[in-house]
């Protein structure tokens, strides 16, 4: 009975987040759209545009191998699959023990990998470049990110994403300068995964900066949907791992019946809701940076997560 | 010392530390002296949470005069300076952020190890505040080899002095007397270098003090 809960539980995580993922989307749209005075499309708008995707024929270059028609179920398998990692409305979920914050990491940078070679893989100039931009910007966010899990790590005893979420919620903690230094970290690791302003530009196709549409220029058809969906889906992780390791409140802990796990689920609806406001009016609030500054802009992440490291190491008592 | 007043001077004197970074990593005249001011705050409202829970007065006035000369007075002669010469634009550097940057991790990290083992029979916050101090008086020296243009190196020198206030603070029984005298020296440390920068202005045409190097004597010799 108790496994019949817990797997339920589980279940309706990995749904929950796929299912508010292209919602969540198209809220960032819609906010963005009404920054810049343009009433836009209503944000169940990406809804209706992977299901029309979901209906066309699937156009294949005539030199595209298997590895071009795989690749999108591998990002899209694999971003799900962290997904389903992260503790979103309670702690302890089933699967959340299978894996760590560092194996969520590496989930990711198989996605990435995977993208970045079905890119190269027609051939074409475009996506060529946009692969090879993409494996820089991974190459100098992935270090941050790990100095993040590492502070927090170090903070909460362990990188197990349930067990640091839930020695937040009740451990005494305290002011930290490391968590907020960890915080900053975060975000501009997340800005630059996701392929937001200052970064890159996720509204546009043809532009030479561009890095995350470059590479997914030649799909189409439920290709082309499988990665808007896993791009979406990534959105929402980066959301929940954010109010998963820095803003904790609300989680279902120890108590798992169906009370808390209500509280659980509509504080985690509204976290990611807030979420979905406020990253809109940080990428209208900023212009896009030039590629040469992009590891300025990440190093700036990675001395942030590094300081907060070497922080955690002074006030230490050995 | 209950954990929260540990807590609130620890995140005091982290942040003197990351302003010490952005100082670093800002390339703008005007926005470097923004920052400056900042840490010049953070100083003061760090040394008045040192008085409340050291119980020593005196460092309230040691934090009024941070405040007043450094985070107002100090600042705002600079952006006088700097509108009088015409530079609110690019600073030049040496090196470039990136480098600068995990130069100055290094520096932390190599403060860290130094005062970790001296200060082995200090208490946590003592030791915290040293190890904070020394890698900002290492980060003003950085700012000011990595810097070519003179008012940002005064701004390295002035967040240097920062971090001896920032060391002289956390250790106990600093006489009033010392402090106000740096404070002054500090003052009168800025007028010489207003002077100054005006001097190689009116000399060299720039104040960019890469001009200053083909006149070294030892170069003088070599040609």
């Amino acid at each position: 009975m108790a496994i019949a809960f817990d797997l339920a539980a589980q279940t309706v995580q990995m749904f929950l987040v796929l299912a508010v993922a292209p919602f969540l989307l198209g809220v960032t749209r819609m906010v963005k759209a009404r920054l810049l005075r343009r009433i836009g499309p209503p944000p169940w708008q990406p809804y209706l545009d992977l299901w029309k995707l979901m209906h066309k024929e699937a156009v294949l270059a005539h030199n595209a191998s298997w590895l071009y028609r795989t690749a999108p179920y591998v990002i899209f398998a694999a971003t799900w699959v962290a997904a389903a990692l992260v503790p979103t409305f309670a702690t302890g979920l089933m699967f959340s023990w299978a894996a760590d914050l560092i194996a969520l990491v590496a989930l990711l940078a198989t996605a990435r990998f995977a993208l970045a070679l079905a890119g190269m893989d027609v051939g074409t100039a475009f996506g060529g470049i946009g692969s090879s931009r993409e494996m820089m910007i991974g190459s100098l966010a992935e270090p941050a990110m790990l100095l993040v899990v590492f502070s927090v790590a170090l903070i909460a005893g362990t990188t197990q994403l349930s067990a640091i979420a839930s020695h937040f919620i009740d451990a005494h903690v305290g002011l930290r300068v490391s968590l907020g230094l960890a915080l900053i970290a975060f975000v501009f690791v997340a800005v630059a995964e996701n392929a937001r302003i200052p970064i890159d530009n996720p509204a546009t196709h043809l532009e030479l900066t561009m890095v995350h549409e470059a590479m997914v220029l030649e799909y189409s058809g439920r290709h082309l949907a499988m990665i808007e969906a896993a791009a979406a889906v990534k959105l929402v992780l980066y959301f929940s791992l954010l109010s998963c390791l820095f803003f904790p409140f609300g989680m279902a802990t120890a108590d798992q019946s169906l009370g808390p796990l209500t509280v659980g689920i509509v504080s985690y609806l509204g976290k990611l809701l807030v979420l979905a406001i406020l990253l809109p009016i940080g990428e209208t609030a900023v212009a896009k940076m030039r590629v040469f500054r992009y590891p300025i802009f990440l190093g700036g992440a990675f001395a942030a997560g590094a300081l907060a490291v070497f922080l955690l190491f002074v006030s230490r008592s050995f | 010392m209950s954990s929260m007043s540990f807590d609130i001077a620890h995140l005091l004197a982290g942040s003197i530390l990351v302003l010490s970074f952005v100082l670093l990593y800002q390339d703008r005249v005007s926005a470097v002296l923004n920052v400056f001011a900042l840490q010049a705050v953070a100083l003061s409202l760090s040394v008045a949470w040192q008085a409340a829970i050291q119980n020593a007065p005196h460092l309230l006035v040691t934090a009024g005069i941070a405040l007043v000369m450094k985070g107002i007075v100090i600042p705002a002669a600079l952006h006088r300076i700097v509108r009088r010469l015409g530079i609110h634009r690019e600073v030049e550097e040496v090196l470039g952020a990136g480098p600068t940057m995990l130069t100055g991790l290094g520096l932390v990290a190599l403060s860290i190890l130094l005062v970790l083992p001296a200060g082995q029979n200090v208490s946590i916050l003592v030791r915290e505040d040293l190890a904070f101090a020394l890698a900002v008086i290492l980060l003003g020296l950085l700012m000011m080899i990595t810097r070519r243009n003179a008012v940002t190196q005064i701004v390295g020198f002035m967040s240097l002095e920062n971090g001896l206030v920032l060391a002289a603070t956390g250790a106990k029984g600093m006489p009033l007397v010392v402090e106000i005298s740096v404070a002054f020296s500090v003052l009168i440390v800025l007028i010489v270098f207003g002077v100054f920068v005006f001097r190689i202005r009116e000399r060299f045409d720039t104040v960019d003090v890469g001009a200053l190097d083909q006149f070294r004597g030892e170069q003088g010799e070599r040609l």
